[in-house]
């Protein structure tokens, strides 16, 4: 009904355009000037995928995964002598990490696929060229980046704690008290899920478990949250990992 | 003051005018549109709130090169540029700025000479896009020659009211015999004239002979350099005209307090405030269809014209 009295008044809708054009004129305009004002970007936002070389164990997922293929890499593989150990061990090395941000559509794909966090967004924006084969970044200008990444967003409080987190907790509570960090946890949820409660039963053993070997995930080489557990981060003992 | 210097004034203050008014709404269409949108316009040639874009443009246009079709009509295409401004050029000579003679050159028949005028305008878009050898051009131009044509017979009955209203065709002579209350017996005509001095200059939302986004520019499409800035120069000085000729035939021309030493300070502000509705009106409406183009002009407008020119008669016979 109310459609149908606007249209009878002949020359409303002519002045109501009017009136938003003028209203329009006296608020503010939207524009930022951004060479003169630094743009005010969402937090996380998208702008160039910066590499954490260390994190990275040429597992090559980034490149599979990469819808458009932009991401080119080459590894060799070294022997690393480990005292005490049977034979030496094998690891990647990364010999050339490339990506072209000419081809790049910004999905983040090679990010969430990421095992190790060794690819993050950083916010940075500004890295036009005049040549396009200068958008070709090689792995020396993915890693300066970094600096610019962002921080994490924390932890949310009633969230499940990180595997490491839970981990490092029950190395230093010793073998009897595994399961009390468990349960002095805020229990929002009934029961945690499935997937933590073989571990703790199954640790206990008499020389405090240096490795986990229930785990099969990450929990050794996620990088930098993962400074509880130092032996963790030295290299080959680290990479029983899939997807060479 | 001998008359070569007394000439010599008058001549020069229109140049003056013809080159300054146009750039100040074009300035000011830059922002106003600008603002309506959201937007903050041109804000850095010059340094203050981008003041000198349009001089900038100016110079752009001046190095661009001039390039004539290969099967263009050269002589007629090049002179389509002068003749879409020099009418505009003429009319503001009989403006009337102020009481007491303040104009260029007084006209005993200056309303019908500034109509007679106006009219080259046709001849211009159609010498435009003849020559031109463009199809886009020529739609255009047969387009805006439509319009032109059946909007200039609201104009003239519109302006004829006035005349009739005042009892004469002289310029100055209608200011002096406003009357206030012609705000309100005069309204239709004002109106009418408005709308169809709008379709006269092709601004929009009567721009369906440049339609830019179906026509590429319309006549237009073939210019480059300074011929095209000759057209866009021509549009601006036809907002100045249509405003200015708003302002004395039907908005009281001088009037207003103090307009004895204020007169043409109030012609001004009545100029601005009319183009301002102008840039208004393009900000808010959209392109009118072709066909609604010239529905509106021969449904409403010419019988809203005829029937004010009815009512005119009528009261100045009773009166």
């Amino acid at each position: 009904m109310s459609e149908q009295a606007e249209r009878s008044t002949p020359g409303k809708g002519l002045v109501n355009g009017l009136a938003v054009t003028l209203k329009t004129l006296t608020k503010r305009s939207t524009t930022q000037q951004y060479p003169d004002v630094e743009p005010d970007l969402p937090p996380r936002s998208r702008g160039v995928i910066a590499l954490l070389e260390e994190n990275c164990t040429v597992c090559m997922l980034c490149a599979r995964e990469c819808p458009d293929w932009c991401i080119y890499i080459d590894s060799h593989k070294e022997e690393v002598v480990v005292p005490g150990a049977a034979r030496p061990r094998q690891r990647n090395v990364l010999d050339k990490f490339d990506i072209d941000f000419s081809l790049c559509m910004y999905c983040g794909i090679c990010i969430e696929v990421c095992p190790f966090d060794a690819l993050h967004w950083s916010p940075e924006f500004e890295y036009a060229e005049t040549d396009v084969l200068d958008l070709l970044h090689d792995k020396n200008r993915l890693a300066a980046w970094m600096p610019t990444v962002p921080a994490p967003p924390a932890h949310d409080v009633l969230g499940e704690p990180s595997k490491e987190e839970a981990t490092a907790t029950r190395k230093l509570a010793g073998p009897g008290a595994a399961t009390a960090a468990k349960t002095a946890r805020p229990s929002v949820r009934p029961k945690p899920p499935t997937t933590a409660t073989p571990e703790p039963p199954a640790a206990p053993g008499p020389t405090a478990a240096p490795e986990p070997p229930a785990a099969p995930g990450p929990t050794a080489a996620s990088g930098p949250t993962a400074a509880p557990e130092p032996p963790a981060a030295s290299g080959p003992t680290a990479a029983p990992e899939p997807g060479q | 003051m001998p008359l070569w210097l007394d000439l010599l004034v008058r001549v020069v203050a229109v140049l003056i005018g013809f080159l300054v008014l146009p750039l100040v709404v074009g300035q000011a269409e830059h922002k106003v549109m600008a603002h309506m949108q959201g937007r903050l316009g041109p804000m850095y040639a010059g340094g203050f709130h981008g003041w000198a874009q349009l001089v900038a443009d100016g110079v752009k246009f001046v190095q661009k090169e001039d390039i004539t079709p290969r099967d263009a009509d050269r002589a007629v295409f090049r002179l389509a540029p002068m003749v879409a401004l020099f009418p505009y050029l003429v009319v503001i000579l009989v403006i009337p700025l102020g009481p007491g003679g303040l104009v260029a050159q007084s006209l005993d028949v200056g309303l019908f000479f500034v109509l007679a005028v106006l009219g080259i305008g046709v001849v211009a878009v159609l010498m435009a896009a003849w020559a031109s050898a463009n199809k886009y051009s020529l739609l255009g131009g047969l387009r805006g020659a439509a319009q032109l044509l059946g909007y200039e017979l609201p104009l003239v009955l519109s302006a004829a009211s006035i005349a009739m209203a005042a009892g004469t065709l002289s310029l100055p002579g209608i200011v002096e015999a406003w009357n206030p209350w012609w705000l309100l017996w005069q309204a239709p005509a004002a109106l009418v004239f408005f709308i169809s001095g709008l379709a006269e200059i092709r601004r929009p939302p009567f721009d369906m002979p440049i339609a830019d986004s179906e026509l590429v520019f319309g006549y237009m499409t073939e210019y480059t350099g300074l011929r095209f800035a000759f057209f866009l120069l021509a549009e601006y000085v036809g907002i100045v005209v249509i405003a200015a000729l708003t302002t004395v035939l039907f908005l009281g021309g001088w009037h207003g307090p103090a307009s004895d030493h204020l007169g043409w300070l109030w012609t001004l502000l009545k100029i601005f405030a009319v183009a301002f509705v102008i840039i208004w009106l393009r900000v808010t409406y959209p392109r009118m269809r072709e066909d609604q183009l010239q529905r509106l002009c021969w449904l409403i407008l010419v019988p809203v014209s005829l029937a004010q020119l009815v009512l005119t008669a009528a009261v100045k016979v009773a009166l």
